[in-house]
């Protein structure tokens, strides 16, 4: 690592970060070469997003020195950064939602005649952009118009508009289904193949290994090694990122598991809503987790939506057998429902409110009599939330959005557990959040099943829904494909049923 | 996997959670009441009669229809939206009031019609907002140019004598030693501010203004918090016209004009943020003081309202800037 490598195009050394007293970063040492995916690999809060804002020029190193195909590299913004040929594509969206797709991808260097942006010209060379790359996205739609998915794949071609040396993808799947993840992989490849060094940070292990060419794992801020991904498995990768030895990714089942021969908790019949999803069909029992997969566009968000009353749909739902008219949220939760959204900051959090009025948000008639609010029960639950979930933070009456992405989903799940749900939605419990607070999350899904809460996951990474699920159903185009014990089922066939090549 | 640390929750919470209670007051108000206080000592200088008792609650009942329209004001700006017919409600109610009287009414029934009419301005400001989805801001635009209109309605223009001994010895008498309208400021100050810290409702509207989608998938009914809240600003507003048509003896038809900026003002100076979800009814209190002890002082000065209007506009962003500033840095 010490000695300048003439291949590298971009070099780190003895890279540190302090904030005060805090060290954020600390020896940091990293060598990227052409043509070569190197990724990052840490929990939240190892250092990562420190190292980023580095490179992107948002903070400056405190001590330590970087250099970009041998010269020195200290960019003043994340502008400055991109025109010296850096370009990052960021986790958190930054596109403006009023703007179209074309505006957003080349804001703040839109081709301009006279002083006038150049409607006709922004649109040609955006279209280039998003065409050269593959992406299925129509470049005059609204930003508020597309899906999440469709979002990251824009803030991708954004990230791509500069002709950069080194493009750094800070967990740029986080939010995008399989399919839509193929189509980054083959982009990716493509970055590859002109000779542009790829900085990838993710946390989802079976990508990383399939895409990697050197992985560098960071813990506390700390560098600790890099791998060559040939020469590793994701078992020493674990081990060297937490810092422990994990044995097995997914918790096994507490206890005798779910008894299916008795009424189920949750029946829907016949549930459709046209356009979204037809005649939508299942039993759930107590205590068992049912894993929804499918891919974006399948129904199976819309699906989860109508259940908790968000979404008007007709057919048929039976809570312990009594039929139930769910039309809102209220309602629902009334009806023991809770639903932990695949969008935390936008449906979850109050991330501006401290941990305690998060927690207590939706079960407020449990906090509260004849409308005052009882303070000291409510303190009490938040307390006990914060230690049965394990959540990191100093108090109850911390700012939510200060926690890291995996203790935010905590809070969203302590929420949903402060109404003691007989019916638990999660869609995609695990989003975004790193591998630790991951497994933890998983642990506490096991815990609510063995104490027979009824468990709906909708989840689109493939290994957690085998990983964690007792039956396992698959939705395609607004259709329940299959209903399967998970014993029963490969990665392979669910996959064929995701993709309608399986009846 | 069985032994992860952080299960070892901080022992300290309830001891902190006190200190940082008293912190955060201090942090929330120290520059604003830090304001207030070179405010009255500036004015004293220039005028030792500023600080006297006497002129202390002239101040306070100044200050008092402004406050009051500000504590629905707070309520609403707390849920991201904005009142902007207050001004024209507070002239309304006090006309209602004078009509009623007209038609021989008694001071009860007319001030149960007058306070329901300012709760049905409200209202309509609310079902536009909530159910034909239009923002606050040009709704209340539109309905303070259609109330300001209404009032004239009865007299074509003309003003409203009020003769009413109960309704006129509100703004006229005292009770224990205080100006009655005192009463009422404090009264209303304490039934907003246990609302607003105590209550479900209140912490729905924090939450609602903090994240409305988030307020909606946690079971809040937030169109609903949107009517009545519009309601509470309306009734709010119809308290105000009353006590101004009590000190007054009539009802005016420009009464009022602008006073909706000032209970905006008064909300924003007191810390409460315009995108909603952050802000208190003792912020509101302390902002409104601010404001009654600037025209109060300026006016001791013989200030000419032109230059009244400058200084309370300068005040306001420099007030502003400053809590902003050290929110940051505590931040």
């Amino acid at each position: 690592m010490s000695q300048p490598d003439a291949s590298a195009v971009l070099t780190l050394k003895d890279v540190e970060k302090t904030f005060g007293p805090v060290v954020a970063l600390k020896r940091m040492s990293l060598t990227v070469r052409p043509g070569r995916v190197h990724t990052l690999l840490g929990e939240n809060g190892a250092g990562k997003s420190t190292l980023m804002k580095i490179l992107a020029g948002v903070h400056a190193p405190s001590a330590g020195t970087i250099t970009l195909e041998g010269r020195p590299f200290v960019p003043l913004s994340p502008q400055d950064a991109a025109a010296r040929g850096l370009a990052i594509v960021f986790q958190e969206l930054s596109l403006c939602n009023n703007l179209t797709v074309a505006e957003n991808i080349l804001a703040t260097r839109e081709p301009a005649v006279a002083g006038f942006i150049s409607d006709r010209k922004l649109i040609a060379r955006a279209r280039q952009l998003v065409e050269e790359l593959g992406l299925p996205v129509s470049v005059t739609a609204r930003v508020a118009d597309l899906s999440i998915a469709q979002r990251q794949l824009v803030e991708i071609a954004k990230g791509l508009s500069h002709d950069a040396k080194v493009v750094i993808f800070d967990e740029p799947t986080s939010s995008l289904s399989d399919s839509e993840a193929e189509i980054l992989f083959r982009i990716i490849g493509r970055l590859k193949a002109q000779g542009k060094a790829v900085i990838y940070i993710s946390h989802r292990m079976e990508e990383i290994m399939r895409l990697s060419d050197d992985i560098t794992v960071i813990r506390d801020g700390e560098y600790i090694t890099t791998v060559e991904a040939r020469e590793t498995t994701i078992d020493h990768l674990i081990a060297l990122m937490v810092g422990r030895r994990m044995d097995e990714i997914y918790p096994p089942r507490i206890g005798d598991g779910p008894k299916l021969h008795v009424a189920p908790v949750l029946a829907v019949k016949g549930l459709t809503r046209m356009g979204d999803f037809e005649d939508v069909s299942f039993d759930l029992h107590a205590g068992e987790i049912l894993g929804v997969f499918g891919l974006v566009g399948s129904g199976r968000s819309e699906v989860m939506n109508a259940l908790f009353g968000m979404r008007r749909a007709s057919g048929e739902i039976r809570l312990d057998g009594k039929p139930a008219t769910i039309g809102s949220a209220t309602e629902a939760i009334r009806h023991g429902i809770g639903f932990v959204t695949e969008n935390r900051k936008e449906q979850g959090l109050v991330l501006s409110h401290a941990l305690r009025p998060n927690i207590s948000m939706a079960a407020l008639p449990r906090f509260s009599a004849k409308g005052f609010l009882k303070p000291r029960d409510e303190c009490a639950e938040a307390r006990a939330e914060v230690a049965r979930l394990a959540i990191r933070t100093n108090s109850i009456e911390t700012i939510t959005g200060t926690l890291s992405g995996g203790n935010q989903q905590k809070v969203v799940l302590a929420k949903w557990l402060a109404t003691h749900p007989r019916v638990l939605i999660l869609d995609e419990p695990t989003r975004g959040v790193d591998v630790g607070a991951k497994f933890e999350i998983y642990r506490i899904i096991r815990q609510l099943a063995a104490e027979g809460t009824a468990i709906l996951m909708v989840s689109s990474e493939l290994p957690e829904v085998l990983g964690l699920s007792d039956r396992v159903m698959v939705m395609s185009e607004g259709q329940v494909k299959t209903i399967t014990p998970r014993e029963e089922l490969t990665p392979e066939r669910v996959m064929s049923f995701a993709t309608g090549g399986q009846k | 996997m069985n032994q992860t640390p952080a299960t070892t929750s901080r022992p300290t919470l309830d001891r902190s959670a006190r200190q940082d209670l008293f912190r955060s007051m201090l942090r929330q108000y120290g520059g604003i009441l830090l304001a207030l206080l070179v405010l009255c000592i500036f004015f004293s200088v220039a005028n030792p009669r500023f600080m006297s008792v006497a002129n202390f609650m002239n101040v306070f009942q100044q200050v008092a229809v402004i406050a009051i329209a500000a504590f629905g004001m707070t309520w609403v700006i707390l849920l991201g939206e904005i009142d902007l017919s207050v001004g024209s409600i507070i002239a309304v109610a006090g006309m209602v009031g004078a009509q009623m009287f007209a038609l021989g009414w008694g001071f009860a029934p007319a001030l149960l019609v007058t306070l329901l009419t300012g709760a049905v301005m409200g209202l309509v400001n609310g079902m536009l907002t909530a159910k034909l989805l239009l923002p606050s801001f040009i709704v209340t635009v539109a309905t303070m140019s259609i109330y300001r209109g209404m009032v004239s309605l009865p007299t074509n223009g003309a003003p409203a004598m009020i003769t009413d001994p109960t309704w006129t010895a509100i703004g006229a008498n005292a009770f224990l030693g205080l100006p009655i309208i005192i009463w009422i400021v404090v009264a209303l100050f304490l039934v907003n501010h246990i609302a607003l810290s105590r209550t479900t409702f209140g912490r729905k509207t924090y939450l609602t203004g903090g994240n409305r989608e988030a307020a909606l998938y946690s079971g809040i009914k937030v169109d609903r918090m949107k009517i009545v809240i519009f309601m509470i600003s309306g009734l709010m507003a119809a308290i105000s016209g009353i006590l101004l048509s009590s000190r007054l003896y009539s009802a005016q038809t420009n009464a009022g004009m602008s006073y909706e900026l000032d209970a905006i003002a008064a909300a924003v100076l007191g810390g409460t943020s315009l995108a909603g979800g952050v802000g208190t009814m003792v912020g509101t209190l302390i902002g409104a003081l601010i404001i009654g002890a600037l025209n109060n002082g300026m006016n001791m000065m013989s200030v000419p309202y032109f230059y009244q209007l400058i200084v309370k506009g300068l005040v306001i962003i420099v007030a502003v800037w400053l809590d902003v500033r050290s929110k940051r840095k505590n931040a």
